[in-house]
């Protein structure tokens, strides 16, 4: 029982994380309608900038808030560059331009930061185990859960009640409406694509942190398409459903199925949960059901 | 001659010269020539596939004609965005609804005005005086002004694509009334509603255009003969992408070109009434 409740809870602490990055996804997404395939790299991108700030000295809470403005310049410069020219264009045109930005960046990063593993030193949170009632969890889980909770609600506090976001709100709803009412779509996707680099640069900062930094932070931000489309590919709320899912699933699997499967069955079970549950509900959970009436 | 003499003493707030919209090798717009005065209501009809939708959505920017000029208060707007256009004032409905589907009636247009609020996001995120003032200055034009004017206050907490298609059209004016615009453009208003809903909707562009408090000028693209020769001041008339005349509605009627490439069988004058 102590073993399922322990596990049950690392994997809900994780899966907020995974909840910020999907969030990344989910924005880009609702606002033009483009499967953002970069998203892990922009999660790698922000681990490793985090890292460098703190490296030079500053606090760790510092170096996420310089991340996130690293993250808002990137993403203006990587939507004025790359895809500022795509608007209006076959969606799955635009979707294979993020596939390249995908290895376009990993190759910046293995150029800028070599490919070892590189860990926070001195380490961010102390490795004392914090108890939470009769469980004990690490501090770097329960931190970073706390940090990326504050940082979704601020984001989904940003989408909701500021004029800013209920542009990109309208945008995603009916682009030619919000036009004509003074939304200019350029902006729009300029600030989607800025809160998805600011969204997953911290979540890969604060995944960083649990498993250390490398390649494979990278993947762990592909890890989360599956919970972005368990909750619905452009609901908010259904990402941060999403990514609680697939954190517990993932700790559950690996700590009741490894004995049986040995090997990266917990890396596998996200996706099979995904395409079973797809197959009944195929909008996810929060998705917007297309009906056409006849 | 009616026409100029018309014009003088009448400041022109839009004016299409000349502009050319090609699709490939099809012009949907083969030089047009177009001058709205302040003030007046200015249909454009046609038949179907005249060019009419084209022509509003180059005023409004969501087509950028290869050719001539669109002038707004004596300005060109030619390179402006959409968005930019709709700042300036030109706003616009559609003739296939273009609302938020998923929001309420209210939060639809409280979009029109909120957009279009001055305070930026530092002291709109403390409500520090300037924001709460301009708010409640929105709020109440929304509320007292435009679902007063539109007699839509028992469906403004509804969600918009739950209710039925005449209302829509109604909250999709409330929307576009929203920016307070000095320019509105109506693409098919009236189609599709009932002899009711027709009739309100007509009495609604008459009092936008009309009451003090509002004074937009409007154009108007519309199938209804009847509601289109009793309101407007001026009727455009399109086809195949030309003008065939411009004047009152008493000269279009009579102009017999119009009534051999549009109106063909005279009853259709009839129509509705």
């Amino acid at each position: 029982m102590e073993l399922f409740l322990m596990t049950l809870i690392t994997g809900i602490l994780v899966g907020g994380n995974y909840a910020l990055v999907a969030l990344g996804w989910v924005l880009i997404y609702k606002c033009s309608g483009v499967l953002n395939l970069a998203m892990g790299e922009l999660t790698l991108i922000g681990a490793y900038v985090t890292l460098t700030f703190y490296q030079m000295g500053l606090p760790f809470v510092l170096a996420v808030v310089g991340t996130l403005l690293v993250g808002i310049v990137l993403g203006i410069l990587t939507e004025r560059i790359f895809l500022d020219k795509l608007i209006g264009e076959p969606i799955l045109a635009v979707i294979m331009v993020t596939v390249g930005l995908s290895f376009f960046f990993k190759g910046l990063v293995e150029f800028i930061w070599s490919t070892d593993t590189k860990v926070f030193t001195p380490p961010v949170f102390s490795m004392e185990p914090i108890a939470l009632g009769f469980v004990k969890v690490s501090p770097v889980y329960l931190w970073s859960f706390i940090l990326a909770i504050v940082l979704l609600i601020i984001f989904v506090a940003f989408f909701k009640y500021t004029r800013w976001g209920l542009s990109m709100q309208a945008t995603a709803d009916d682009e030619t409406a919000a036009l004509s009412l003074g939304v200019s779509a350029r902006f729009v996707y300029a600030a989607a694509w800025a809160i998805a680099f600011m969204s997953a640069g911290v979540g890969g900062a604060l995944l960083g942190n649990i498993n250390g930094v490398n390649i494979s932070v990278g993947h762990l931000g592909l890890l989360v398409l599956p919970a972005v489309v368990l909750g619905g590919l452009n609901s908010v709320p259904g990402a941060i459903v999403g990514g609680i899912v697939i954190g517990v699933l993932q700790n559950l699997s690996g700590s009741y199925l490894d004995q049986y499967f040995p090997g990266g069955v917990k890396e596998i079970v996200p996706f099979a949960f995904m395409a079973v549950f797809l197959l009944f509900k195929p909008y996810g959970l929060w998705g917007w059901e297309r009906i056409e009436r006849v | 001659m009616s026409q100029a003499q018309a014009l003088e003493g009448q400041d022109t707030l839009l004016e299409l010269e000349n502009v050319h919209m090609y699709f490939g090798k099809v012009a949907a717009l083969a030089g047009v020539d177009l001058q709205v005065r302040k003030g007046e209501i200015h249909s454009i009809i046609g038949p179907n596939g005249a060019g009419k939708t084209v022509m509003m959505n180059c005023i409004n920017g969501l087509y950028a004609p290869q050719k001539g000029s669109i002038r707004y208060k004596g300005e060109t707007i030619n390179p402006l965005k959409p968005h930019l256009r709709a700042q300036l004032g030109i706003s616009r409905t559609f003739q296939k609804i273009e609302l938020f589907g998923g929001m309420s009636v209210l939060d639809n247009i409280r979009l029109g005005r909120h957009i279009n609020l001055k305070s930026g996001i530092f002291s709109g995120s403390f409500y520090l005086g300037k924001t709460k003032r301009e708010e409640i200055a929105a709020r109440k034009f929304i509320e007292e002004e435009i679902i007063d004017l539109l007699e839509i206050e028992s469906i403004r907490d509804k969600t918009v694509h739950m209710l039925p298609y005449g209302l829509q059209k109604r909250v999709e004016l409330g929307r576009a009334l929203a920016l307070e615009p000095e320019l509105l453009l109506l693409d098919e208003p009236l189609a599709g509603l009932n002899l009711e809903e027709v009739e309100d909707m007509a009495r609604f562009i008459l009092d936008i255009n009309e009451e003090e408090r509002w004074k937009v000028t409007c154009i108007l693209v519309e199938h209804d003969m009847g509601v289109v020769m009793d309101i407007s001041s001026r009727v455009f008339v399109l086809n195949f992408g030309n003008r065939i005349t411009d004047g009152s509605p008493e000269e279009v009627q009579s102009n017999p070109e119009v009534i051999k490439a549009y109106l063909g069988e005279e009853d259709l004058y009839a129509t509705r009434r």
